[in-house]
C-alpha cells in the first residue's frame, strides 16, 4: 500500500513515532510512543485525509528476554480510504499501563480487556478493566511466555481418573 | 424502535390492509391516564447452559417489566487457550485448531491463517489451489449462512425452516467430506496450497448438490421472509445506525446491513475474488430483518461465485512445488534420501518460516476474519493472534438491546452470528 | 444409578443379589420403557454441538431411538449429553446442572473433548468430564460422524436395558454435595 499514511505520521508527530516501514505484504507499520498513543490515533480518526474510523484488531505480544517486555498491536482501518495501518507501541513490564483508546472507538473495550487478561497489561481510563475469558480466581495471566500450558487451576475438585470403572467396551458387546 | 403500545414492531409495508396499516387511536388519549408504578429491577441470569445462548454466553439482565435496563456479557467459558496451543505446535500443526474456531465454515479459517503464514514466506499459491480454496471457502460461506437461518428461524418458533437447512447443509457436508476427509472440521488449507485434489466427478456432482440447496433456499425464503410474525419480531429490533456499527467494530453482513458497504473481497481483494463477478447486497435499517436478509442474499450469491470458478478453474498443481514448505509425494519421500529430508524436516521442525509480523484479513462468513503472526524464525508459531469476526458484535449487544423487550434479545443474539469457538478462542 | 450395576449377573448364588422372577419381569419392562424414551438435557458447549444439530434433524433422526425432545431444564430431563469441550470455568456448572437432574439418570460424553479434553491438553480445559461427573457411554470423534452418536445411543439403550430397575428404590438416595467421589 502507499506511505501516505506513515508519512502523514511522521510528519505531524516526529516525537512521538519512530521506526515507519513498510512490513511484508505492504502493511504500513509504524511504532509509538506509549505516553502518545491516545493523540496518534486521534489525528488518524479525526483529520479529514486520514479518517482511520475503525479499530478491527488490537492486540499485546510477549516478546520475553526483550526489554521492553510487552507490546501493544493497533490495526487500524479506513473505510472511507480503504486503507489500514498498524501501530507498534512498546510496553514494559515495570510499567505496563497504557492510555486507552475507547473514547475513540468503543469497539476497543473488549481488546483492551483481552489484553488486560491474557497478559497483564492495563489500561487507564477504560470503563471496565476487568477479566475478559479467564474466571475472577485465576491466579496470573495465561498468554505470558513464562505461564506454563497445561497450569490448570481447576474450580470444581476434580476426581482421580483412576478410579473410574470402565465398562465393557465395544469387544464384548453383542 | 419497537412500538409500546403493545403491537410489536410497526410495519406497514409488509402486508397492505392488515391491521397495522391503519391508523390506530387509543381510546381516552395516548399517555395521560398512565398510572407507572416505579418497580424494582429484576436480575435475570440468562445461563451459559442456556438453548438459545449460542455457544455458551452468560447474559446478566436487568429487567423492568419486560424490558431490558441493563446487560452484562460475561464470556470465557468456552475459552480453549487455541492461542497458547499453537505456540506449542508447528505451523502445520496449527491448522486443526484453526478449524475449531469457527467450527461452521472452517475452511476459512484455514485459509485465513494460511495467508497470513503465506505472506511472510512470500509465497504465492498456484492457480489451481486459489480456486479450490476459494471454492471452499464459499460452500463453508452456505453452510454458515445455513445454519443461521436454521437457528435463528427455530429460535423464533419456525421448526420446518431448521429441519430445511440442517437437511441443505447435509448435502453439502457429503461433497465436502467427499473432497476434504471431514464433514465439519475440515482441515483443508496447508500452507502452499490445499491438502487433496477433487476426486473424479466431484464438480458435477456439487453442481447438482447446489441446485438443490437453492431449492432449499428458495423454499426457506417463500416460508419466513413475508411471514407477519417473523417480520413482526426482526422488522425493528436490534437496530444499530451506521455510525454506531462502524465505531463498535462491526464487519461483515452485520456492517452491510447497516447501510456501509465495505466487503474485503471487493475492498482489497484476495485470492481470485477480483476475477470473478458477484454482487455485495447492502441493507437500510440495520435491524435483525435486514441482517437475515443479508445472509439469504448472501448465499445465492455464494452459489454464483462456485459456478463460476467451476467454470474458470484449470487442471495444475494444488502446492507450491517447494518442498521447503510444502509435504514431498510418496514416491520421492520413499525413493530419494532429499524427499526423505524435506519430510522429515517439515514434520518435525516444523516450516522455518521467516521472522517478522503479519496481518491477514479475510472476508469471512460473519465479518473480518484477521490472524496476526508473529514468527521468530522457527518451526513454531510465536504469537499467532486472531481476529475473530463476531467479536465486536458480541460486544455491542449490551448496546443493542437496552431498552428493548426481553423477548427482542433472542433475535438479536441469533442474527449477530456468534460462534462460541472463535470469540473465546 | 449410572455406573454401579451394568449388567445383571445371570446366575447368582447369594441370594440377596439373586432376583426373583416377577422383580426381573419388572426390572426388564421398566428398563425398555426407560431406554425408549429418554429426556436429553443437551449441554452444549462447542463444534460437537453442530453434529448434534445434525443428529436431531430430519436425516440422522434421533427421534425413532425415542430420545428427540430436548428437555432444557434439567429438572425434567434424564440423560445429560454433554456436547463439546468442557473448560474449568464451565465445570462447576456442568456439576451444578450434574446433581440437579433427579435419579436415574445418565450422562453420555459426546466427542473427544468431552471424553478426554481431546487436543486441548491447556491451561483452560478440563481433561475429560468424567473428572467431574460419572459417565455412562463415551462417543469419540472430533465431531463425531452422527452414525457414530446414533451406535452411542443404541448402547447406552443396551445398558440400560441391563441395568437393575426397581418400582420402588429403597436405596439411601445420596445428598447433594456430599456424593462419594468414587463410584
Amino acid at each position: 500500500m502507499s506511505k501516505v499514511v506513515i508519512d502523514a505520521l511522521v510528519e505531524r508527530f516526529p516525537d512521538a513515532v519512530y521506526e515507519a516501514y513498510v512490513g511484508v505484504g505492504g502493511d504500513d507499520c509504524v511504532f509509538v510512543k506509549k505516553e502518545r498513543i491516545v493523540d496518534v490515533c486521534r489525528f488518524l480518526k479525526s483529520d479529514p485525509k486520514m479518517l482511520f474510523d475503525m479499530a478491527p484488531y488490537i492486540t499485546a505480544v510477549d516478546y520475553l528476554g526483550q526489554e521492553p517486555r510487552f507490546e501493544v498491536v493497533y490495526n487500524l482501518l479506513s473505510l472511507k480510504t480503504n486503507r489500514r495501518v498498524r501501530l507498534r507501541v512498546k510496553v514494559p513490564e515495570q510499567d505496563a499501563l497504557v492510555p486507552s483508546v475507547t473514547s475513540l472507538w468503543r469497539g476497543a473495550d473488549w481488546f483492551e480487556r483481552y489484553c488486560f487478561d491474557m497478559y497483564g497489561i492495563r489500561f487507564s481510563d477504560h470503563p471496565d478493566m476487568r477479566r475478559l475469558f479467564m474466571y475472577d480466581e485465576f491466579v496470573g495471566h495465561p498468554l505470558r511466555k513464562d505461564y506454563p500450558l497445561k497450569g490448570r487451576q481447576p474450580l470444581v475438585e476434580e476426581r482421580d481418573v483412576r478410579d473410574i470403572v470402565r465398562g465393557p467396551g465395544p469387544a464384548t458387546r453383542d | 424502535m419497537t412500538d409500546h403500545k403493545g403491537l410489536g414492531g410497526l410495519d406497514t409495508e409488509a402486508t397492505p390492509g392488515s391491521a397495522l396499516d391503519r391508523e390506530i387511536r387509543l381510546p381516552l388519549g395516548e399517555h395521560e391516564l398512565d398510572a407507572p408504578m416505579p418497580s424494582r429491577h429484576m436480575t435475570v441470569n440468562l445461563g451459559p447452559s442456556h438453548p438459545a445462548m449460542h455457544g455458551v454466553t452468560r447474559a446478566v439482565v436487568q429487567l423492568e417489566g419486560e424490558f431490558i435496563r441493563s446487560m452484562k456479557l460475561d464470556i470465557g467459558f468456552l475459552h480453549r487457550g487455541f492461542e497458547k496451543s499453537c505456540e506449542n505446535v508447528t505451523w502445520t500443526q496449527c491448522f486443526p485448531y484453526t478449524d475449531r474456531l469457527n467450527y461452521v465454515s472452517s475452511i476459512m479459517n484455514n485459509v485465513g491463517f494460511a495467508l497470513a503464514v503465506e505472506k511472510l514466506c512470500k509465497l504465492d499459491v498456484p492457480e489451481r489451489a486459489k480456486y479450490l480454496r476459494v471454492i471452499t471457502c464459499e460452500i463453508h460461506r452456505i453452510c454458515d449462512h445455513l445454519t443461521l437461518v436454521g437457528a435463528m428461524a427455530m429460535e423464533l418458533g419456525a421448526m420446518t425452516v431448521f429441519l430445511y437447512a440442517i437437511e441443505a447443509r447435509d448435502i453439502i457436508y457429503d461433497r465436502l467430506a467427499e473432497l476434504c476427509g471431514a464433514r465439519l472440521t475440515s482441515n483443508y488449507g496447508r500452507i502452499g496450497g490445499v491438502a487433496r485434489d477433487t476426486p473424479e466427478g466431484w464438480i458435477e456432482k456439487t453442481t447438482k448438490t447446489l441446485d438443490r440447496t437453492k431449492d432449499y433456499v428458495d423454499e426457506i425464503d417463500e416460508l419466513v421472509s413475508r411471514n407477519r410474525i417473523f417480520i413482526d419480531r426482526t422488522r425493528g429490533t436490534g437496530v444499530v445506525p451506521r455510525e454506531d456499527a462502524i465505531e463498535l467494530g462491526f464487519t461483515g453482513p452485520c456492517l452491510r446491513a447497516s447501510g456501509e458497504p465495505y466487503d474485503i473481497r471487493k475492498a482489497s481483494p484476495y485470492l481470485v475474488y477480483d476475477r470473478l463477478d458477484f454482487d455485495i447486497p447492502v441493507g437500510t435499517n440495520g435491524d435483525n430483518f435486514d441482517r437475515f436478509q443479508m445472509r439469504m442474499e448472501e448465499m445465492r450469491q455464494s452459489d454464483r461465485i462456485i459456478r463460476q470458478c467451476f467454470a474458470q478453474m484449470e487442471p495444475g498443481e494444488i502446492a507450491v512445488q517447494d518442498f521447503r514448505y510444502v509435504l514431498p509425494p510418496k514416491p520421492l519421500v520413499y525413493g530419494t534420501i532429499e524427499g526423505l529430508m524435506a519430510h522429515f524436516k517439515i514434520v518435525m521442525e516444523g516450516i522455518q518460516v521467516p521472522a517478522g509480523e503479519a496481518y491477514s484479513y479475510t472476508e469471512a462468513a460473519n465479518g473480518e476474519l484477521g490472524f496476526y503472526v508473529v514468527s521468530d524464525g522457527g518451526g513454531r508459531p510465536y504469537k499467532l493472534g486472531l481476529r475473530a469476526p463476531g467479536w465486536p458484535m458480541l460486544a455491542a449487544l449490551p448496546f443493542m438491546s437496552v431498552d428493548s423487550l426481553l423477548s427482542d434479545l433472542i433475535p438479536t443474539f441469533d442474527s449477530i452470528n456468534m460462534i462460541g469457538g472463535e470469540v473465546e478462542q | 444409578m449410572a455406573s454401579e450395576l451394568d449388567t445383571l449377573p445371570v446366575i447368582t448364588t447369594r441370594r440377596d443379589e439373586a432376583q426373583g422372577f416377577l422383580q426381573g419381569l419388572v426390572s426388564k419392562s421398566l428398563g425398555w420403557a426407560r431406554k425408549y424414551s429418554l429426556f436429553q438435557y443437551p449441554f452444549v458447549t462447542a463444534c460437537c454441538g453442530m453434529e448434534y444439530m445434525t443428529v436431531a434433524a430430519a436425516r440422522y433422526d434421533l427421534d425413532r431411538f425415542g430420545a428427540a425432545l430436548p428437555r432444557f431444564s434439567p429438572r425434567q430431563a434424564d440423560l445429560l449429553i454433554v456436547v463439546g469441550t468442557v473448560n474449568c470455568k464451565q465445570a462447576p456448572i456442568l456439576r451444578r446442572v450434574y446433581e440437579q437432574i433427579a435419579d436415574p439418570k445418565w450422562v453420555v460424553a459426546f466427542g473427544v473433548c468431552a471424553s478426554s479434553g481431546g487436543f486441548y491438553d491447556n491451561y483452560a480445559t478440563v481433561q475429560g468430564i468424567d473428572r467431574i461427573v460419572p459417565v455412562d457411554v463415551y462417543i469419540p470423534g472430533c465431531p463425531p460422524r452422527p452414525e457414530q452418536v446414533l451406535d452411542g445411543i443404541m448402547l447406552l439403550q443396551r445398558k440400560i436395558q441391563g441395568q437393575e430397575h426397581k418400582l420402588i428404590d429403597r436405596k439411601p438416595l445420596p445428598v447433594v454435595g456430599q456424593e462419594p467421589t468414587s463410584r
